[in-house]
């Protein structure tokens, strides 16, 4: 992994027990800060980041080079201003961008700590991101928002912090991860151990990296972040710089090529263990079970106002998975908006220029902060 | 249709839970939230006033209210309202039966198909009639149960639903439905507003 190019560090002395049992100490959280935080400290936004995202939400990401992860949202003029808000993203625990992960060094034995890293949850990573608001002196968020595994923390920071936000956006997400959802992350985390050079997790000790197991498993998860129109439209039976099949197990098509490409370029910038540790904590999310079977209990007690966006063409976390927080909601009368975006780009549509959602999310921010 | 909106607002009380059904682009909404301390939510099927709603801030989530008005528990608004919509639903009789089972009281608005200018286009012309109120085609209409107010006003006697208010609405001009003046109102008014409860 890159070294510390302009991270953010904050380390957190407060001891974190995790839900595996463990309790972390000392423990560094990587994050990233956008605009500035006006005098009456009410316009903070906390972003949270999705499976392979980091802290850097917008502008150029220092280790990639390319735009941030949801430049297409956050930035200066874009829906979420940073020209009037203090939006903050910070990397989870478990990733490979600066906080505690599976890349660490353990102190105690001087080695990468790989698979002898806790297992973390959802849970985890909120709480651990709770101590930001106390470093940076914020009583209460004026918004958390976040796609896919960021709403998922949307969510349960509201259900661990009632009253430590204003409003709530959780988009294409959902409150339990689906038999689906864990089909497909246990694809990758298998394409991983099957590489020869994961050693069981120990790959960093010993100078080698599971490129190819990783790669498979980014290429099979970027096709669920697609729709079949999407990938239909962009690329059909298209041939990759050729005039005709070349019987041969090239990419002949242009879509292998595209994945090959994705895959390739993902091994340089996220860690084979995070992948594993992360898709895990994804798969063990069930805020519904949390509260025994009763979703309504997990908000019971707060005031926050929600919005809940998905998209029609999003088959990982189609609107019914999402409709099943708005019901949940409703059942107990919170305050809650709900809209389905249309789109072919997939799960993927929250990180792309799709205006109809960029101008709803725009419009309905500003116009809940002006109803401060 | 200001009137409208104003009667509306009359019938809602302060600090009440007031929920919106088939809220168009947020219209209505507003003007109780501007005019009224009340906690408004809506429900709207369409995608693009949908998203004009929650780009206004409002509490709008897009749904169709023949399925998804059974996520509300019953009884959890004071005030449900349904302004010129019924006529829309398949099922109309299942919707007035959701929304006195979702709200405390209901305000239901009529557009009268029994309204002279009404009844004289199509005898006069032998088409479907085209007005103010009803500007659709017979082809594109979304309406597909009118009714007049007369049908509206022994539809819920039959069923033992109380009407605290009945009011018709012409020219901007308002004035109460009784058992007395029914066929008269149903012939001279544009818009029945009614106020339910169980």
């Amino acid at each position: 992994m890159n070294k510390n190019i302009n991270i953010k560090n904050l380390i957190i002395d407060k001891p974190l027990k995790l839900d595996c049992g463990q309790t972390i100490n000392n423990f560094p959280l990587a994050y990233e800060t956008y605009g500035s935080l006006n005098e009456k400290k009410d316009n903070a936004i906390l972003v949270f980041h999705a499976l392979t995202g980091d802290q850097f939400v917008s502008g150029i990401n220092p280790i990639t080079k390319k735009d941030g992860w949801w430049s297409y949202a956050v930035g200066s003029g874009k829906a979420i201003d940073t020209d009037k808000y203090f939006v903050i993203c910070a990397n989870v625990i478990g990733g490979c961008l600066g906080s505690f992960g599976p890349s660490n060094t353990n102190s105690g034995t001087n080695k990468i700590y790989g698979t002898t890293f806790p297992v973390i949850t959802i849970n985890d990573m909120v709480n651990a991101q709770y101590n930001l608001l106390e470093f940076l002196k914020i009583e209460k968020l004026f918004a958390v928002m976040g796609g896919s595994m960021g709403g998922m923390q949307v969510l349960q920071f509201v259900s661990n912090f009632p009253d430590k936000a204003k409003i709530a956006i959780p988009i294409a997400c959902t409150s339990s991860h689906s038999a689906q959802n864990i089909a497909f992350n246990e694809l990758g985390r298998q394409s991983i151990m099957a590489d020869s050079n994961w050693l069981n997790g120990d790959y960093a000790n010993q100078n080698k990296n599971p490129d190819k197991g990783l790669s498979v498993a980014r290429m099979a998860a970027h096709i669920t972040y697609l729709s079949k129109n999407g990938l239909q439209e962009k690329f059909g039976r298209k041939l990759q710089e050729r005039d005709d099949l070349k019987f041969s197990f090239d990419a002949d098509f242009q879509i292998e090529s595209y994945l090959r490409h994705q895959g390739s370029v993902f091994v340089d910038r996220f860690d084979a263990n995070s992948y594993l540790y992360i898709t895990r904590a994804m798969d063990y999310f069930d805020l519904t079970k949390e509260y025994n079977g009763n979703l309504s209990q997990a908000f019971e007690t707060t005031k926050t106002k929600f919005l809940i966006i998905s998209f029609t063409s999003d088959w990982l976390y189609p609107t019914s998975e999402n409709k099943e927080i708005v019901i949940a909601l409703n059942a107990i009368g919170a305050d809650v908006a709900f809209v389905e975006i249309e789109s072919d780009k997939g799960h993927d549509s929250f990180l792309l220029d799709v205006p109809e959602f960029l101008n709803t999310l725009k419009n309905y921010i500003n116009n809940s902060y002006l109803k401060n | 249709m200001k009137q409208e909106f104003k009667i509306i607002s009359e019938f809602i009380e302060k600090n009440t839970r007031v929920l919106d059904v088939g809220c168009g682009d947020g219209t209505l909404m507003e003007f109780l939230q501007n005019n009224k301390e009340i906690d408004i939510r809506g429900i709207e099927i369409s995608k693009e006033n949908s998203q004009k709603c929650v780009s206004k801030g409002l509490t709008v989530i897009e749904g169709d209210a023949e399925k998804d008005l059974t996520q509300f528990p019953d009884s959890s608004f004071d005030f449900v309202i349904l302004s010129q919509t019924l006529q829309a639903f398949l099922n109309p009789e299942i919707v007035i039966q959701e929304l006195l089972r979702v709200g405390k009281k209901a305000i239901v608005t009529v557009p009268n198909f029994g309204f002279w200018k009404v009844r004289l286009h199509l005898l006069a012309k032998g088409t479907m009639p085209i007005t103010k109120n009803l500007p659709d085609e017979w082809y594109n209409t979304p309406n597909l149960h009118m009714c007049t107010i007369k049908d509206f006003y022994k539809f819920c006697n039959e069923r033992g639903i109380k009407l605290d208010k009945a009011l018709a609405l012409h020219n901007e001009k308002t004035s109460t439905i009784n058992e007395v003046n029914l066929n008269i109102k149903n012939l001279s008014a544009e818009l029945g507003i009614f106020l339910l409860e169980k």
